[in-house]
């Protein structure tokens, strides 16, 4: 596997899809059209915790123009079946609910009802007509509210909002810490922050008369939404067709559903199309984003940078339901290092905001914010390089990972010596600018996959999968088979397929599509080499273990002389006369892909003026196991590195006191454009994961969760503030400058009201 | 016999044990087994990821199982 040599793997063809993309023919959710079309509006409660007392939807439906008014009436109860469509158990009750509110509302912008009408307008008129009367409740809009004493509770099955409480622990802590010659403990605070996809939820439902429910969406998970939207109405999944869109980002957030179930049963009532499409002010509300969080973490070390012992506690909100990546954090919080004692406790709290949904590495980047911010710690008081003390710590193949099972082959070694010999590392700095580094740790999935390979007459091939393409999988896709038929990339042409088409297939999600779905066009592909080696061995008149395949062409055995090699073209011309067309197929379900590391250096300036800083040099460095088309591979790797850039410097969810968020727009909610980043660079370490033939270990989500600790260990360096609280936004940064007397000492925590 | 461990977090279900060893040909019939012993992990086995000598699945119901093998049940992960 390794020691492979590839003809298409490792290059960069342009993008099938990149031409469409460009000129703007591309069709995404919103662009979808259909004769007969109704426009939805969703109203949706002003209140961050309320109960519906009642709901008149009289006026609405007197409105010239209103086809349909539903509430959650018009939904089936769900007695919270669980959805295994994606990579963990989604819940059907809660996901309904979360729709369309039954009983209360939990969060400011839930759903109460939704109106389609022949325009837009109409409808959004409609919406503000029907009159809802709450009985408004206390909310809960923080961690330490939600769990103090007494304060309100969410849903009567969690006592003290506490959802679900995770621990992991090894060893004797109380002796490690014994031994440890350095102790730093602080509490980090992560806030609220969204994935930011450019393209807010949009689709098209058409229920016909038939019984039969058609959606053109942008999601990450046909199937999901083909089950969901099944469940939620309880249909057949047969009766259900999810056609995917090109997706304008999802980074996790586009995984559950929103719009689909309310546009179906708008549709069924109007016996027409119903179209939604969320506004970005709905999107931030109503859609899922990551949790806040808090994390306290004690580390000890000996005096020679042995990380010796490890107590740490985790909440994260969940939002108004239960399900925050909590356990995910507790994993990933120790991944990268070797600690032989520690306990780890984690909390799911539900709080009075939007529902979290996966966003990159979900629950990663706050716990490697906390830890990588402590080894800082530790590295600045031993007085080592902290590249040093990581690389003293590193987990390698055969290590235990925190969370149970031994390590395979992993590259965060490599990786950190990537890192420590890179020119960045050593290069001088300007004034008023600091140094970060950090790690990041993300598990990498695998699930299930299908894939279809077609030859046609002319030796070209198509490949269909079922996987939406959000990172230019696609193109990756159609690597592999060109790498496995021999026929240029140019030849084979990607399609994603919709849920009819394409055999069942997990998320666009968890790093999996180019690792498992990869594995599944292989198959598929290696299923159309073998029926055309049986196609030569037909036209030979020999037998087909004699047929050898290289480079493209069918060879026939030795002492044959009489016969010239085939190649794929030449055996498709003959597909009438040797037995029909020929498809390949390949459905599996793959273990996941195995760990995958990274380490990234930022540096920083700080205006001490305005408290605003720039990142001016930036680097990622990342074990991907093999980068089949290197240029999506740093993309993603950019891609990442930007969205944690942003998370760590400006980002956040401001919510008032009754829970209502204050900055549901891009002007307000700040996230890094283009103008505010260098190019970032990046360095591909390939540590080949075995369970894939190429070694393909999956990039896109490590790349999210090392920026918070690099950028804020490099507002330590610059500064000699130690931050434990996200964004380090320049009314924060500003205010610990002026109030900070003699900094290089202590950890400082600036809450928001002291910073206006 | 496989060797199991769970999570710590875990051991209120488990009466304080936090591995044991099961004979099971499969992870199937190693379920059947933890759920007969621990009623209470039922709900939570039904979600978890199980890791087989360090290779993680989702769904590793009909997995084989050595002699010897180490598995570790975990809460299930979701990805973005």
């Amino acid at each position: 596997m390794t020691n492979r040599e590839f003809e298409y793997v490792g290059t960069r063809p342009v993008r099938h899809d990149g031409v469409d993309k460009v000129t703007g023919r591309a069709a995404y959710g919103a662009d979808v059209s259909l004769p007969g079309l109704l426009h939805g509006a969703v109203l949706r409660s002003p209140h961050a915790h309320a109960r519906i007392v009642s709901i008149d939807t009289s006026a609405a439906e007197a409105l010239p123009g209103v086809q349909a008014v539903v509430t959650a009436r018009d939904i089936p109860p769900n007695s919270a079946k669980v959805l295994l469509g994606g990579e963990a158990a989604l819940d059907l009750g809660d996901m309904s609910d979360c729709m369309l509110a039954r009983d209360k509302v939990l969060y400011n912008g839930h759903a109460v009802a939704a109106v389609a009408a022949t325009s837009l307008d109409i409808a959004r008129e409609a919406a503000n007509r029907i009159e809802v009367v709450y009985d408004v409740l206390p909310p809960v809009t923080g961690i330490d509210q939600a769990i103090a004493p007494g304060a309100p509770q969410l849903h009567q099955s969690f006592a003290n909002n506490v959802a679900n409480r995770m621990e992991f622990k090894r060893g004797d802590v109380e002796r490690g810490f014994g031994e440890a010659d350095v102790v730093i403990e602080r509490e980090f605070r992560t806030p609220m922050v969204h994935q930011g996809y450019i393209e807010p939820h949009a689709c098209v439902a058409r229920y016909g008369q038939d019984g039969r429910l058609t959606v053109w969406c942008t999601t990450q998970g046909p199937f999901v939404v083909r089950d969901a939207c099944a469940g939620i109405l309880g249909v057949d999944a047969a009766k259900v067709k999810v056609i995917p869109t090109e997706i304008g980002g999802g980074f996790g957030g586009k995984i559950v559903v929103y719009l689909e179930p309310l546009a179906a049963v708008l549709s069924r009532k109007a016996n027409r199309p119903v179209k939604m499409v969320m506004s970005r002010d709905e999107v931030f509300r109503a859609s899922g984003p990551t949790s806040g969080s808090k994390v306290r973490l004690k580390v000890g070390a000996k005096r020679d940078g042995t990380l010796v012992a490890a107590r740490a506690s985790l909440w994260y909100e969940a939002g108004a339901y239960r399900g925050s990546p909590a356990g995910a954090g507790a994993m990933c919080l120790l991944a990268p290092y070797r600690i032989p004692n520690f306990v780890i406790e984690a909390y799911d709290v539900v709080v009075n905001k939007p529902k979290v949904a996966a966003y990159r590495a979900p629950g990663s980047p706050m716990a490697l914010f906390a830890t990588e911010s402590v080894v800082d710690e530790i590295a600045r008081e031993l007085g080592m390089d902290p590249i040093e003390l990581r690389l003293r710590n590193a987990s390698v193949e055969g290590d235990r990972a925190p969370y149970g099972p031994v390590y395979g082959p992993i590259g965060l070694k490599q990786v950190l010596e990537a890192a420590r010999s890179h020119p960045h590392w050593k290069a001088p700095l300007g004034a008023n600018q600091g140094r970060g580094v950090a790690c990041g740790f993300w598990f990498n999935a695998g699930m299930q996959s299908s894939a279809t390979v077609t030859l046609n007459l002319d030796g070209s091939a198509a490949v269909l999968t079922g996987n939406p393409d959000i990172g230019g999988t696609r193109v990756a896709q159609a690597q592999m088979v060109a790498e496995e038929l021999g026929i240029p990339v140019e030849r084979v042409r990607p399609s994603v397929a919709d849920t009819d088409t394409a055999g069942h297939t997990d998320v666009t999600g968890g790093s999996r599509v180019c690792y498992a779905t990869g594995m599944a066009v292989i198959q598929a592909a290696g299923d159309v080499r073998d029926q055309l080696r049986a196609r030569a061995a037909q036209i030979w008149k020999v037998d087909i273990a004699s047929v050898r395949w290289k480079a493209g062409r069918a060879i026939p055995p030795s002492g044959n002389g009489s016969h010239q090699p085939l190649t794929v073209a030449e055996l498709a011309a003959q597909m009438p006369h040797t037995g029909g067309p020929i498809v390949g197929r390949a459905s599996l379900n793959a273990p996941m892909a195995g760990p995958g590391f990274g380490a990234h250096i930022c540096d920083l300036e700080v205006d001490r003026e305005t408290g605003r800083s720039t990142v001016v040099r930036y680097t990622a460095i990342q074990d991907v196991g093999k980068a089949v088309h290197p240029s999506f591979v740093e993309g993603q790797m950019q891609g990442g590195a930007a969205q944690g850039i942003g998370w760590a410097l400006n980002e956040e969810y401001i919510f008032d006191a009754g829970g209502v968020m204050e900055n549901p727009g891009f002007l307000d909610y700040r996230m890094p454009v283009a103008s505010d980043l260098p190019m970032i660079d990046t360095v591909i370490v390939e540590v080949a994961n075995p369970l894939h033939p190429y070694g393909v270990r999956g990039v896109g989500e490590v790349p999210i969760v090392p920026p918070l600790g690099a950028v804020a260990n490099a507002m330590r360096d610059a500064t000699g503030i130690r931050f434990t609280e996200l964004p380090l936004s320049p009314p924060r940064v500003l205010s610990a400058l002026l109030h900070t007397e003699s900094p290089n000492q202590s950890a400082i925590r600036i809450p928001q009201s002291a910073m206006s | 016999m496989a060797v199991v461990h769970f999570p710590s977090g875990w051991t209120e279900h488990t009466g304080g044990i936090e591995e044991i060893t099961i004979d099971a040909p499969r992870v199937d019939e190693l379920m059947a087994a933890l759920a007969q012993r621990f009623p209470g992990l039922i709900a939570i086995l039904e979600q978890s990821a199980v890791a087989i000598d360090g290779q993680v699945y989702h769904h590793a119901r009909y997995q084989t199982l050595r002699q010897d093998s180490e598995v570790h049940l975990l809460p299930a992960i979701s990805g973005g």
